[in-house]
């Protein structure tokens, strides 16, 4: 009991109080006024539409390039592919805002990409303009998130039989035909899960949003904070809070569900 | 389940007629396959004909694997060409190259039916719809599982996966048959009945051409037209199965193609125009059959364990004395170890007399010259 009781006193609890100051006024009373206010508010709807667009394109990404980098690691290996797979997995490491200051050196206006046009073809204005957008949210959590579907995949394709892809080979398919036909089906509780787990994290993000400052950007952690830290609109807060952990508790069960899959 | 399955299986020959392979003939010109400095196969010429099996056996990292790959495409020769019929097919890409191929851990993909397992190849090949359904009917009919269709492997016996996987690589009709220690992974009595299943698939498929990498020798007595004995990256012996078991060419086949007790001799009178040459063991003189031994010449008599008898008869008109050390009984077979001024000997015998010496007992061998063979002490292997 100790250990269940610490628990729901460290994680538990602090979610009920979200949760009654999301539901409950100051006197304790039920209040789904506020609440209904919230929901059909313009800028939670914006906050909703941006997070799960931003995430769905960030996974959408992440999977791609995921499963193009995780088929070349494995099956094309070259010299210091390892090393790389290593590499690529640090970025689980390094808090994901640094990506972020990475890439305003990389692609900002007074970056290395753009001071390179502006000088090539004596530009007066930097002709990249993506990064202070939504695509610049996406790129970066494109970057950030990738070694979350690669890792997965990369275990999944260790256990691809070779026997499999080359008795394929022999019975006259082609690469394309035998990654869709023998690897990938294998491979599809790897992307599930992975998928999932970088929808749950792309969901909750806040240290990209927030660095890279686009311009009308607002997802539901930057309108959490806002609400909360900015304008003291505790309730509001609390509100939307709930239904970012809805979405997030959602998404966790897919992933749980997915990885257990991969596992059995 | 499996063995039922394989009991009364006279569906291998149903339809068989009609899973009909244009075979072609292998031809290996001078290749070797190099790994860096490491040579694994050492330049290799050697010639398989339409409808022919041919068994490559030999120890563990002999090289026959990596001769059955490079056919297969998965090894690129560091010299030599490789022909399939009239193609070179050297730096062919494996799809393109018209074979099939079976390994020994079956390799049939887990998540398609037996029927989409089956169908795979064609389908990549581009088959329209009708062929595909009527190819997969006949190649399961023929390795009978045609009634296991709608399963998937995981619900299949060891046994029947591996049919399950020969069928795939018939019903693409490929000009040569590629089996890669294909029993292997089967329990001894599957794999007596399935070496029984293949010879009976070949009879009913007289043209396929059939490459077939083992390190089993009864598996390739049973089922080899030719036999080719691998050794450190080289061909060390390669000829008609019967041939080579009863005429070994050196010390190395006659030992790894069957048991074989090499009494070693000193050539008296060389080969005369029967065939057979005088030679001297001890004090004994024996006759046995030669080649072009030469008076005086070091050499190994060759005597199958089947061939020595404790009994004289007409034809047993070699005489060896031995000591008896042991006796195995197995059933089927008895084995008597015994020692020959030094040599052991193995007996092996279906029927033995009633009352067998004790060990430690002198006892007379028997053997006839013609089932002996003089094999050359220093054959270079």
């Amino acid at each position: 009991m100790p250990p269940a009781a610490l628990l729901a006193l460290l994680f538990f609890y602090p979610l009920a109080l979200i949760a009654r100051q999301a539901f409950l006024d100051d006197s304790g009373v039920a209040n789904f006024a506020e609440v209904i206010h919230v929901l059909h508010s313009r800028f939670f709807l914006n906050a909703l539409v941006n997070t799960v667009s931003i995430s769905v394109a960030a996974t959408a990404g992440c999977l791609v390039v995921g499963l193009v980098l995780a088929l070349i690691l494995a099956f094309v290996p070259f010299p210091g592919s390892g090393f790389i797979a290593q590499l690529i997995d640090t970025f689980i490491a390094l808090p994901t805002f640094l990506v972020t200051l990475a890439f305003t050196f990389l692609y900002g206006s007074a970056g290395m990409l753009n001071t390179g046009l502006m000088e090539a073809f004596s530009l007066p204005l930097p002709p990249v303009d993506f990064l202070y957008s939504a695509w610049g949210v996406v790129l970066a959590e494109v970057t950030v998130y990738t070694p979350f579907i690669l890792r997965p995949l990369l275990a999944a394709f260790s256990l691809v039989d070779r026997g499999q892809i080359e008795a394929a080979s022999v019975l006259g398919a082609r690469p394309f035909r035998i990654v869709r036909q023998v690897i990938l089906p294998a491979a599809i509780p790897a992307l599930i899960a992975g998928g999932s787990l970088c929808l749950l994290l792309t969901v909750n993000e806040f240290g990209i949003v927030l660095f890279i400052g686009a311009k009308g950007v607002i997802t539901l952690p930057l309108l959490i904070y806002g609400k909360a830290i900015q304008e003291s609109a505790y309730q509001v807060a609390c509100i939307i809070a709930v239904v970012n952990i809805a979405l997030s508790l959602g998404l966790f069960s897919l992933y749980r569900i997915a990885a257990g899959r991969l596992g059995s | 389940m499996s063995a039922v399955a394989f009991t009364g299986t006279s569906v291998m020959d149903v339809d068989a007629a009609k899973v009909r392979g244009a075979g072609s003939n292998v031809h290996f010109d001078k290749v070797s396959v190099a790994y860096g400095a490491h040579v694994v196969l050492h330049p290799l010429s050697l010639d398989i004909a339409p409808g022919e099996i041919l068994a490559m056996i030999g120890p563990s990292g002999s090289g026959k694997t990596t001769a059955l790959r490079a056919v297969a495409g998965f090894v690129r020769p560091a010299s030599g060409r490789i022909r399939i019929g009239a193609t070179d097919v050297t730096d062919l890409p494996p799809y393109e190259r018209g074979l099939g191929m079976v390994v020994q851990n079956y390799a049939l993909f887990p998540h398609m039916r037996v029927e989409d397992n089956v169908a795979f190849g064609l389908r990549a090949q581009g088959a329209d719809k009708a062929l595909v359904t009527e190819r997969v009917k006949d190649a399961l009919g023929t390795v009978g599982m045609s009634a296991y269709a709608r399963r998937y492997p995981r619900e299949l016996s060891g046994g029947q996966q591996q049919r399950v996987a020969i069928a795939r690589a018939l019903a693409v009709r490929p000009r040569v048959l590629l089996l890669d220690e294909p029993l292997s992974a089967l329990d001894a009595q599957i794999r007596r009945n399935m070496v029984e299943e293949i010879a009976r698939l070949h009879r009913s498929l007289p043209g396929l051409t059939i490459l077939y990498v083992t390190h089993d020798q009864t598996e390739a007595l049973t089922l080899a037209d030719k036999i080719a004995i691998m050794r450190d990256g080289r061909v060390c012996s390669h000829g008609p199965t019967t041939e080579l078991y009863r005429r070994p060419p050196n010390r190395f086949t006659a030992e790894f193609l069957g048991r074989a007790n090499l009494l070693p001799v000193t050539i008296v009178e060389g080969v005369g125009s029967k065939g057979f040459a005088t030679a001297r063991h001890g004090d004994k003189m024996l006759t046995g059959a030669g080649r072009d031994e030469k008076t005086g010449a070091k050499s190994l008599l060759c005597i199958r364990p089947q061939h020595l008898s404790l009994t004289a008869d007409s034809e047993h008109t070699n005489r060896i004395v031995g000591t008896l050390r042991e006796v195995h009984w197995q059933g089927e077979l008895t084995h008597l170890m015994l020692d020959v001024d030094g040599t052991p000997v193995r007996i092996s015998a279906t029927r033995l007399p009633m009352a067998l010496p004790e060990p430690g007992a002198t006892v007379p061998l028997f053997f006839t010259p013609a089932d002996t063979s003089l094999v050359p002490e220093d054959a270079g292997v």
